[in-house]
């Protein structure tokens, strides 16, 4: 079981960070051939940094939208963050001090997180255009995000899990040493779940978190009088003309 | 069509509930042979459409950054969904801007991803056949383009964006749409939208000297093709003929006047709309903006100003420096720009809007009003789309919203806002935009200007506004077209410089 693990966790993240870096490489090497920031927008690079920065922290355009997903999509965004801090020292021995302070926080943010997530399910379930445009798959993601969640959460407060020993197997497989893994079932299920969400992370819509600082509408400087803006294959034109 | 009747108001601005269908088979007219040949597409749909298609998607994506990240980055949360016009006002669920992308998404997930070549059930993924190519052509031409959803979306997708790649698709398979491609013939073969031809163009332009001199008692001048004025005006061609069009052109003249400025309209480039945005396709939009360019080196002009007209600004402002290199900063070996570029006097902005120009000299004091000539208007002001959404004026991020506004302020004593949910960046388009503003689409039309029409009506209930202050040409056909369905008089949509023209003193500054 521990070995199946190993295997398993070392193709999710080999299949994690080269299709997320592939994906990135792809939309970097795209040209942006016109500006299209939607205004007003900065119009200055430190400017952009700024938008970009309010999008990604605090959701800026999502909350002009709607507060409902707004607010629910905000919760379990943030919640998730302090949770994966949290799961840090899992992977540092010996813990880094901002993890161990963050410690409590990361607790309550785990029920905060399957509340957001929760808030989300029940609105695409209830709220008949977004019903109409949900897909199985995005079903399934909340499904499977819930279950990590919750498979997490009951480790702690339902049943106990030997997490020192949870962290000495993953100590272990970051120096490529396979040790033994409690045979638990929430930790199984847990554990299996998070395989899944990074070996299928490059090929679905969680291709958002890296999309969004590529978009053209949210990093463009608007500033096209001032600065002549070019990509090359619009500037061929010019020479064959 | 003519029994196309206006959807109720909504008492509460409700989301509609979907009416799965309702605009189904609705599209424009496909433009015929010949049209599409005037552009080098196919005449009729190729027999390898499927195949061709699929390619050219392929050919968009590794094209544009935006097409690639937008296809992937939805997640389908629904912040757009209410957003859309047309949405609100057909119900129809194909609407809401990310179920139109989604058209285009689902063929891109089956034919480009593994999850959708594997479980195209599971992602949605469905592969293209001749139904779907269909309903592209028919809810793609139900999108006009003006970015309301890119406001709102947390990841800044651009239905707009997708809307154009799927029209150069189309276009490009041989099922192009009529009005916007015989339309870019036209500037291509004349210069102008309308196909109005030089000679035309100089006697339209003495016979509204003639009457501004009846008007007004003095000569204001309506040049064409002269050599060495120092301003080239670009505007709508709709400008020239249309009514209320021509009221904000003849404001244009006014102000040149009252400032001694010297301009110029260039018979050969008469048009500032350029629609090969409409259709997404570069060549056809950088040919139509290279007309531009070619008449301010043959007139020799200084500055180049641009009328009333919401994409026509944008396509002006943000694309005709990369397009043409009307603009400044280019780099020093760039010889294709630096020819324009070294022509052009840099202490203007290139290209400069007339509510720039304009708001320029009032704040200079080279121009005086008498607002009362305005005072029988309650004035509010609709920001178009494009201007809004896709451009700027002035030096400050939301110049596009002040400037036009201080201009009103100051010709006119009576000016109130419309919903902030329905203006400055939130603005509704009028429902004409986009390509979209042809006869053949006459219910799209309507409903589509139904927000835009609800925030009207309260104002013009609550605090008699009688008077729609535009800077678009597309917006000014449209609302005069369709207002009156709405129980709106035709009368009361006009233009920016329109109320200029009213109080503007001429004759005192010489």
């Amino acid at each position: 079981m521990s070995v199946l693990f190993a295997i398993l966790f070392y193709l999710a993240t080999l299949l994690f960070v080269v299709g997320l870096l592939s994906r990135i490489a792809t939309y970097a090497r795209t040209p942006a051939p016109l500006k299209i920031p939607t205004t007003p927008a900065p119009t200055t690079q430190g400017g952009v940094v700024l938008r970009m920065a309010r999008e990604v922290v605090l959701f800026e355009s999502l909350f002009k939208a709607n507060l409902w997903i707004w607010s629910m999509g905000w919760l379990f965004h943030a919640s998730m963050a302090l949770v994966i801090m949290r799961h840090l020292r899992y992977f540092t021995d010996p813990v880094w001090g901002w993890v161990v302070l963050i410690q409590p926080f990361g607790l309550y943010a785990g029920i905060t997180m399957l509340i957001g997530l929760c808030g989300l399910w029940v609105r695409r379930i209830f709220v008949e255009r977004i019903r109409y445009i949900s897909t199985p798959s995005d079903h399934l993601w909340l499904v499977l995000l819930i279950g990590i969640a919750s498979s997490g959460l009951m480790m702690q407060f339902a049943t106990h899990t030997d997490v020192i020993a949870v962290k000495s197997f993953f100590i272990g497989l970051m120096g490529f040493n396979i040790g033994q893994l409690p045979a638990d079932a929430p930790l199984m299920l847990h554990l299996f779940l998070v395989v899944a969400l990074l070996a299928l992370f490059p090929v679905s819509k969680l291709l958002h978190a890296p999309g969004i600082f590529f978009s053209p509408t949210r990093n463009q400087t608007d500033n096209p009088r001032e600065k002549r803006h070019v990509s090359g294959w619009g500037k061929k034109m010019e020479s064959e003309s | 069509m003519a029994e196309v009747t206006a959807p109720a108001y909504r008492t509460i601005p409700i989301i509609p509930k979907l009416i799965p269908g309702a605009m189904e088979g609705k599209g424009p007219y496909i433009a015929n042979e010949k049209i599409q040949a005037d552009l080098g597409f196919p005449g009729q749909l190729v027999d390898d459409w499927h195949d061709k298609a699929i390619a050219k998607m392929g050919d968009l994506l590794r094209k544009y950054r935006s097409v690639a990240v937008f296809m992937d980055a939805c997640v389908h949360c629904g912040a757009c969904s209410d957003k859309c016009h047309y949405f609100i006002g057909t119900a129809d669920p194909k609407n809401m801007p990310v179920a139109r992308q989604d058209l285009m998404r689902s063929v891109y997930r089956r034919y480009f991803t593994w999850a959708g070549k594997l479980f195209p059930k599971l992602v949605g993924a469905r592969d293209l056949t001749r139904e779907v190519l269909d309903e592209w052509y028919n809810y793609y031409h139900q999108c006009s383009e003006c970015r309301r959803c890119s406001v709102f979306c947390p990841y800044g997708i651009d239905t707009a964006e997708i809307t154009m790649a799927a029209r150069e698709i189309l276009a490009e398979v041989g099922m192009g749409q009529k009005y916007s491609n015989e339309i870019i013939a036209k500037v291509h073969k004349i210069g102008n939208n309308l196909g109005l031809p030089g000679p035309a163009l100089k006697d339209t332009m003495e016979g509204l000297e003639e009457d501004v001199k009846e008007d007004t008692g003095i000569d204001v001048r309506f040049p064409i093709d002269v050599k060495g004025a120092e301003v080239l005006l670009i505007t709508p061609s709709a400008d020239f003929f249309a009514e209320p069009h021509i009221d904000s052109l003849i404001g244009y003249a006014k102000v040149f006047h009252a400032t001694g400025t010297s301009w110029t309209l260039s018979s050969m480039s008469s048009e500032a709309a350029n629609f090969g945005m409409f259709i997404g396709n570069y060549e056809q939009l950088r040919k139509v903006a290279l007309r531009i360019r070619q008449a301010a080196l043959d007139l020799g002009v200084k500055r180049i100003v641009v009328g009333e007209c919401g994409h026509a600004w944008r396509v002006a402002y943000s694309f005709w420096n990369t397009l043409s290199g009307v603009g400044d900063g280019s780099d020093p070996d760039d010889k294709f720009a630096r020819m324009l570029q070294q022509q052009l006097d840099h202490r203007y902005r290139q290209p400069t809007h007339i509510c720039e120009f304009t708001w320029d000299m009032i704040e200079r004091g080279a121009l005086s009003f008498n607002k009362e000539a305005n005072d029988k208007y309650v004035v509010s002001f609709h920001d178009s789309c494009n201007v809004a959404r896709g451009s700027r004026m002035g030096d400050l991020p939301g110049g596009q919203f002040e400037i036009p506004r201080n201009i009103i302020r100051a010709v006119a004593n009576n000016f109130v806002e419309m919903d902030p949910g329905t203006t400055r960046e939130s603005t509704f388009c009028c429902g004409g935009g986009g390509g979209l503003l042809t006869d053949d689409l006459m219910e799209l039309r309507v409903k589509g200007a139904l927000p835009r029409m609800e925030a009207l009506k309260q104002v013009s209930d609550e605090k008699g506004v009688n008077f729609l202050a535009l800077i678009c040409a597309i917006c000014k056909t449209q609302f005069s077209k369709v207002a009156p369905y709405y129980g709106f008089d035709r009368k009361m949509m006009g233009g920016v410089h329109q109320l200029v023209s009213n109080a503007i003193i001429l004759g005192d500054k010489q």
